[in-house]
């Protein structure tokens, strides 16, 4: 536990230190293990204009196992599970894809990233990835209503 | 059972593996080899429905996987540690792993996490100015480590590293170093410096575990807690025409080909397409397996208490048939009808709902016996627990000595056996088209069945007259055991000969 609070003050330190465009972090409470984010959709994606809130969890024994990511804001993505959990499940999110030597930003940057190009082939809403690769202009009509309904 | 045991010493499956050069067969030490490459013929005979196995513990295992090691480290001149990663990499295919490590080694090694040299002992050092990615720790005097691909980190992380791959994701052959993007495999040196012995034990029990499910003729024993691996030659594309049937010396009969428990005669495809039905219908089909029922004769309710079929009702005395009701002196005699279905007329079978009530009624009955002889099993084992009990304090008190009743024992493991193989003749039964040679099948299962249920009765007897029924028992348990080979062997030999023609596809 102190060895992971450590480490989470040197990565908050270094995010602080050089900000990310459209990524925005803040600690909830002292102890850090439990971070409000919020994403702003990428201007080229069908997301632009929308802000999205996450929370970041840490796990106790953080860095050993990986950041767990989920959405508070509704959104329409193949990655993203459409219930009240909004939780994102992939590439490094898995703890056997994780690395100890991962960091916070890589986590927040590959979220962002996935605004950008969602990855139909390793999703959780397997019905939004259907509606992506076969219909994609309803599949973008669907995400932009959502960002207009939820995330403005 | 005493033909279980021999199997289990006798076995000599040398030759049966000689063909087949994936066989652990000659890795594991074996004093008796020798004899049998001249000794061919003073073999017993297999039966038909019999297949050669070894079992090996945990520890022949490890032996083995070292064997193999060594051969491939002075083959290609590698270090141990190297070749085991390769060979885990290449699933132990020893001969693939040579013939492309020869064709370009620098490529296989990569392939496989290695990367270049690999001969130094790994070993902890300190270094100047280091600061941990991971911890953040950068006291002086840290323990470090890393491997060839020089990703450093202190010891304390890389361990805790380990470990929880090790302990809370179960890895072993696939753990990969702690530096995002290096896929170098950490090898089991390194394991075995950095973690302690507990988890250095799991990460062996790993390695073991997927050695044995990497190797297509090894086969973990399924039961709890067991530490017995199976060697079998059989293959999945044999499944077909045998039914492997294997004992590990845990006790535990169990199948090869599936890992179910031993489900003789019934083809592994047969057996999972029986139990997807029974789980589909098991509504309609569990009012009829239930354990109470009705005397036909005067309605009140029966409970059975043993596993044998022949009910009598308490209240009027009518001696009835447990499986389909029709009176007793029926099924005693020669004329025995209570295995076979008996298909309804064609002309009842017309209209559409009197066909799906017939393939329900036809699928009831098999599932009815099936479930009946599963169910019997069990009774016959509680009574004969209790009769045993009994017997026991007989014996101290009448001064008769414990083997005298050994033979109780016996009739009842051959009792349990015979109605495990009863049961999935059922379901073999089920799946088979009418033709000649499902009548003599049925003949032999009917013959079968009836040695079984009069075997079952007699553990119903007051251990008084038990005592005095020593011989009439052994002779009966020899002829039941009789019967169950007659069954198994005309099946088995009709299976490896494709004879028997199915409702279903057998692939
Ligand atoms: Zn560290
Ligand atoms: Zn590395
Ligand atoms: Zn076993
Ligand atoms: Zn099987
Ligand atoms: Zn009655």
């Amino acid at each position: 536990m102190a060895q992971a609070a450590k480490r989470i003050t040197r990565e908050y330190g270094e995010i602080e230190a050089n900000p990310v465009a459209g990524i925005s972090i803040r600690p909830i409470d002292e102890d850090m293990f439990k971070w409000n984010i919020e994403l702003t959709g990428p201007k080229d994606s069908i997301y632009a204009g929308g802000t999205f809130k996450l929370l970041l969890t840490l796990p106790a024994n953080y860095p050993f196992k990986p950041p767990i990511l989920s959405f508070q804001t509704k959104i329409y993505h193949p990655n993203v599970s459409n219930d009240d959990k909004g939780s994102m499940c992939l590439g490094i999110l898995r703890s056997d894809q994780w690395k100890p030597s991962c960091k916070i930003m890589a986590v927040l940057e590959m979220a962002r990233g996935l605004l950008l190009e969602p990855n139909p082939d390793d999703a959780v809403e397997t019905t939004i990835a259907e509606q992506f690769k076969t219909d994609k202009s309803q599949f973008e009509k669907n995400a932009k209503q959502w960002v207009k309904q939820y995330a403005k | 059972m005493s033909s279980d045991d021999e199997f289990m010493s006798d076995q000599m499956s040398d030759d049966a593996y000689g063909d087949d050069d994936d066989s652990l067969g000659e890795e594991f030490d074996e004093d008796d080899d020798q004899d049998f490459d001249d000794g061919k013929e003073d073999k017993p005979s297999r039966k038909a429905y019999e297949v050669d196995f070894k079992v090996f513990s945990d520890e022949q295992i490890r032996k083995s996987q070292q064997s193999q090691v060594e051969e491939v480290s002075s083959i290609l001149g590698l270090p141990g540690e190297q070749c085991a990663i390769l060979l885990r990499h290449f699933k132990w295919q020893k001969d693939r792993l040579i013939e492309k490590y020869m064709d370009g080694g620098e490529e296989v090694l990569e392939e496989a996490g290695l990367g270049q040299s690999y001969d130094t002992l790994p070993r902890l050092e300190k270094v100047r100015g280091f600061a941990c990615d991971i911890c953040c720790d950068d006291e002086r005097g840290l323990d470090t480590y890393a491997m060839k691909c020089n990703h450093r980190y202190c010891v304390n992380c890389f361990r805790q590293y380990l470990e929880s791959k090790i302990k809370d994701e179960g890895e072993a052959t696939r753990i990969q170093c702690p530096s995002e993007g290096c896929s170098r495999i950490v090898d089991s040196k390194t394991v075995d410096l950095l973690v302690p012995a507990e988890v250095d034990n799991r990460y062996k029990e790993l390695l073991n575990r997927t050695y044995v499910d990497d190797r297509p003729n090894l086969r973990w024993c399924p039961a709890p807690n067991c530490e017995y691996a199976v060697d079998c030659a059989v293959r999945p594309a044999q499944l077909h025409t045998i039914v492997p049937s294997v004992s590990c010396r845990c006790g535990h009969n169990f199948c090869f080909g599936c890992g179910f428990s031993e489900h003789q005669p019934c083809p592994c495809s047969l057996v999972k397409k029986w139990l997807k039905k029974c789980e589909d219908d098991s509504e309609t089909a569990n009012w009829i397996s239930a354990n109470t029922k009705e005397c036909p004769k005067c309605i009140s309710t029966i409970e059975k208490n043993g596993g044998c079929n022949h009910m009598t009702c308490r209240k009027c005395k009518h001696e009835f048939c447990w499986v389909c009701m029709g009176p007793w002196q029926e099924h005693g005699t020669s004329w025995y009808n209570c295995n076979r279905f008996e298909e309804k007329s064609g002309s009842e079978a017309r209209d559409q709902q009197a066909k799906s009530r017939a393939s329900l009624e036809r699928y009831l009955h098999y599932y009815n016996r099936y479930a009946n002889h599963d169910h019997s099993a069990k009774l016959d084992k509680d009574l004969y627990v209790k009769t045993e009990k009994k017997m026991t304090t007989l014996q101290s008190s009448s001064g008769m000595s414990w083997i005298e009743v050994q033979y109780l024992e016996a009739a009842s493991k051959v009792l349990q056996q015979c109605r495990q193989t009863l049961k999935w003749t059922y379901a073999f039964a089920f799946y088979l088209e009418r033709n000649n040679i499902t009548y003599i099948f049925e003949d032999n299962q009917k013959d079968l069945e009836m040695a079984v249920e009069q075997l079952s009765e007699l553990f119903e007897k007051p251990t008084d007259q038990l005592a005095n029924a020593k011989k009439e028992m052994m002779d009966k348990t020899a002829y039941v055991n009789n019967r169950r080979i007659i069954v198994l062997e005309y099946t088995a030999t009709g299976l490896a000969a494709e004879n028997w023609k199915f409702t279903v596809d057998l692939k």
